[in-house]
């Protein structure tokens, strides 16, 4: 068996099947980065998994994951400080959460060199929104790669690395889901281990670092400064196909690609010019391209960042070429995969891209039922949704949040109305219970988010006397993004909501049923703010655990002869291990149940029993 | 130059917890020991809770890791429901291998809709002249069904250029020993049946 992580420290140069996640620990190893921080989220966690996988003896990088983003980027802006080369990385909405400290880092001087890499997600495969964060690199003077599949992640992220610690900054690597995601055999260098440094940080050598009063305008005219140099740098990662058409074709990143399998054998009917950094543009390189072309389409993924500013160039250059960027709404939206793209230029130039001909049509489409995602089985949160879907009123108010249990609002549960961000629930609850004496308010909280960004609301729900009760689904990891340990490790979530003042907590396991609706109705009679900590630990994270052990079968849930089909172990508690044969009948789909028995109680016949065959047995 | 491949579209399909991130992994690097260029992306968003799952792998001169509906050579799906979804991105002429097992998606349950049968997926596969394989197997461990179809996938060498040695090169990079013993049984067992 190959291990990843031995590879990843070896010192020749050697080529290997990997994604762009795990090209970016060699990236690092070899880039003398020593100080890594993350919050996990997706696309990014399998960074994180690459990075655990290095013998700890043998990685020479410091790796944690933090409370939260921003304290994520500021534990690796510090260390940078010190002569660390350090990277942070996380998901697409993970740099609103790092913003207020993220927008400052081009106004220091960074003597480690600090890379940020983001991963974000065009399509929302797993993200409240489809969000472009190539705004935040503007927004923030701060230089931004984009690289186009994995090899290009390793040798970008090395580069700019390298540029990051020339220069004293920070700078952007721009992930897309399917970069950070993209398998390919990359090849990498060699690995030269250095000698661990001293902590160099001197603020009187290369300071200020206090912006406050007289020293803002001297760090202000430093970052602007500095984008003078990274523009020269930019120039050189603008790519040109060919010359020579008259058309041509601006694009960056991943859409190039699909843009190439699109165009297929056209390829060399029009010309593309390629963007490996994407903030601040190759000016130069723009201008040359677009003199040289009668028509020019920019072809991106999500926003007209791009599009704005060759049109300003265009226009302060006098240059009158045809520039065609987004042309309807649809261009604003989703991933633009091979598909896409055909789509969006056939819009522009029909017959470059319209050469395929697919065989699918509507007649003989096969028949297909959607499946979104759902609570695994024998999921802790299941019964809590089972439950307040059964005794909240009509008109009650239920407020979800990031995590597995945002996927109560689903079907058949329908719990969780509203959704903004990571911790959002308790603040947005409590809005919604101001001048609202009828409707009780529910708000949702995972235990990772707790920590994450949870506390601030609650300590206001707390001082400002809102009366709301909080669910904290309390199942001991970060789920969601592949079972990363949290804070809740050390600190105790109920010693934490004692010391902040709230009076009321609640702590219910899950599994106990009665209990639980017992508790959820005592707690939603009470006018003032209140906490159940409903907790169970993550069953999927059990089931895993179970089969390392070599523990495959278990005794599972049957249907006995009991069952009257009332249903509601698939209308209301709606473990997907529960189906229906051909005849209607109610049975356990045996690749599904993991035994857990959290079902046992809600069958109003009893027909529910775990079998019997001594035991676990393999 | 007339037996190269210049292009191969694979793509996968399954129910988050099937094992298609283990399935694609075998199968990329059983490509690349074939000598061959390849270049792949698992989609998986939410998935792994109990979504659906896909992978896509393509081979030759390609560029994007993504396959285009319509344009695939050869769907692997874990489950029949997928396997009907996998069936819209095959082109016509196109091979079709499932595991045949249902996980009911919740209308099916709900009892909205009626389960996708063999038979609805036979009938569209002959319109469409579509070359199916149906595997099924009795399995110590519902987590083999993935090398069940890899077995089938590998006996009728549905890849161009790439064989059984291939998948067993890659089936022993990425598995413990204890693991690849009993996963080799299962494949080879599939390999070697009449």
């Amino acid at each position: 068996m190959k291990n990843l992580g031995d590879m990843l420290v070896s010192t020749g140069p050697f080529s290997e099947v990997v994604i762009g996640n795990q090209a970016i620990v060699r990236a690092m190893i070899e880039s003398g980065v020593r100080v890594v921080t993350s919050y996990p989220g997706s696309p990014t966690p399998e960074i994180a998994e690459a990075i655990k996988a290095i013998p700890a003896e043998r990685n020479p990088m410091y790796f944690e994951f933090s409370t939260n983003e921003k304290v994520a980027l500021e534990v690796a802006f510090g260390a940078a400080l010190n002569g660390f080369t350090s990277c942070v990385f996380f998901k697409s909405v993970g740099m609103n959460v790092v913003a207020d400290s993220f927008v400052q880092l081009s106004m220091m001087e960074i003597p480690g060199g600090m890379v940020v890499v983001v991963g974000d997600d065009p399509g929302a495969n797993s993200s409240q929104n489809e969000q472009d964060n190539r705004h935040y690199a503007r927004l923030s003077y701060t230089p931004m790669f984009e690289p186009k599949d994995a090899q290009e992640v390793y040798t970008m992220f090395k580069e700019a690395a390298e540029q990051a610690k020339s220069l004293r900054s920070a700078v952007i690597l721009r992930l897309t889901t399917h970069t950070a995601h993209f398998k390919q055999k990359v090849k990498f260098g060699e690995y030269l281990p250095q000698q661990l440094g001293k902590p160099i940080f001197a603020p009187s050598q290369l300071g200020p670092y206090v912006p406050i009063g007289e020293n803002v305008p001297i760090m202000k005219w430093r970052a602007i400064k500095r984008l003078q140099t990274w523009l020269e740098i930019s120039e050189k990662y603008a790519y040109v196909s060919s010359t020579g058409n008259r058309t041509g074709v601006i694009t960056a990143g991943l859409p190039y690609l699909s843009l190439l399998d699109v165009l297929g054998e056209n390829a060399n009917k029009t010309d593309i010019l390629r963007l490996g950094m994407v903030y601040p543009l190759p000016r130069q390189a723009i201008i040359d391209f677009l003199k040289s072309h009668e028509e020019v389409k920019v072809l991106e993924e999500l926003d007209d960042f791009i599009e704005e500013k060759v049109k300003a160039i265009a226009y302060e250059e006098s240059i009158h070429t045809k520039i065609m960027g987004k042309l309807d709404l649809e261009d604003w939206m989703g991933e633009y995969t091979p598909e896409k793209v055909r789509n969006v230029m056939a819009k522009v130039w029909p017959q470059l891209v319209l050469n395929v001909s697919s065989t699918l049509s509507e007649n003989n489409r096969m028949r297909t039922i959607p499946r979104s995602p759902q609570l695994c089985p024998g999921c802790g949160h299941r019964p809590v949704f089972y439950t307040l879907s059964k005794i909240l009123a009509k008109d009650d108010i239920s407020v979800a949040d990031i995590g597995c249990h945002t996927l109560g609002f689903l079907e058949p549960y329908k719990v969780g109305q509203v959704l903004l961000s990571m911790g959002h629930s308790v603040g947005t609850g409590a809005g919604l219970s101001i001048f609202n004496n009828d409707r009780k308010v529910v708000a949702f909280l995972g235990d990772s988010t707790f920590f994450h960004a949870g506390i601030p609301g609650i300590i206001n729900a707390v001082y400002n006397n809102h009366n709301l009760t909080l669910v904290i689904m309390e199942n001991g990891t970060t789920a969601m993004t592949g079972h990363q340990d949290h804070p809740g490790k050390k600190i105790k979530i109920r010693t934490v909501l004692e010391s902040l003042g709230v009076k009321h907590i609640w702590e219910v396991d899950t599994y106990q049923i009665d209990k639980l609706e017992e508790t959820l109705k005592e707690v939603l009679a009470t006018k003032e703010f209140n906490v159940v900590i409903a907790r169970h630990p993550c069953m999927l994270k059990f089931t895993r655990e179970r089969r390392h052990r070599g523990i495959v079968k278990v005794p599972q849930m049957k249907v006995t002869n009991r069952c009257t089909l009332a249903n509601v172990c698939i209308t209301k508690f709606a473990c997907p291990s529960f189906q229906k044969d051909k005849n209607g009948n109610v049975f356990v789909h045996e690749d599904l149940c993991i035994g857990d028995g959290s079902c046992s109680s809600v069958c109003p016949s009893n027909a529910l029993e775990i079998e019997k065959f001594g035991g676990d047995q393999k | 130059m007339s037996n190269e491949i210049t292009k191969f579209e694979i793509f996968m399909i399954g129910v988050g917890g099937q094992g298609i991130g283990l399935l694609s992994e075998i199968l990329i690097r059983a490509v690349d020991y074939s000598g061959q260029v390849c270049v792949g992306v698992d989609t998986h968003g939410l998935a792994q809770r109990g979504g659906i799952v896909s992978s896509h792998l393509k081979i030759g001169n390609v560029n994007s890791p993504l396959v285009t509906p319509g344009n695939v050579d050869l769907v692997l799906a874990l489950e029949r429901h997928e396997a009907a979804r996998g069936m819209n991105y095959l082109k016509d002429g196109g091979i079709l291998t499932y595991y045949d097992t249902s996980w009911q998606p919740l209308a099916v349950r709900l009892g909205r809709t009626s389960e996708i049968s063999d038979e609805e997926i036979e009938t569209t596969a002959k319109e469409r002249h579509i070359r199916v394989y149906r595997v099924f197997k009795e399995l110590p461990d519902v987590r083999m069904q993935n090398i069940a179809l890899l077995g089938t996938v590998a006996k009728y060498e549905l890849i161009p250029k790439v064989n059984v040695h291939h998948y067993m090169q890659a089936m022993e990079d990425l598995m413990s020993p204890k693991i690849l013993e009993e996963n080799k049984r299962i494949f080879l067992e599939i390999v070697e049946v009449e």
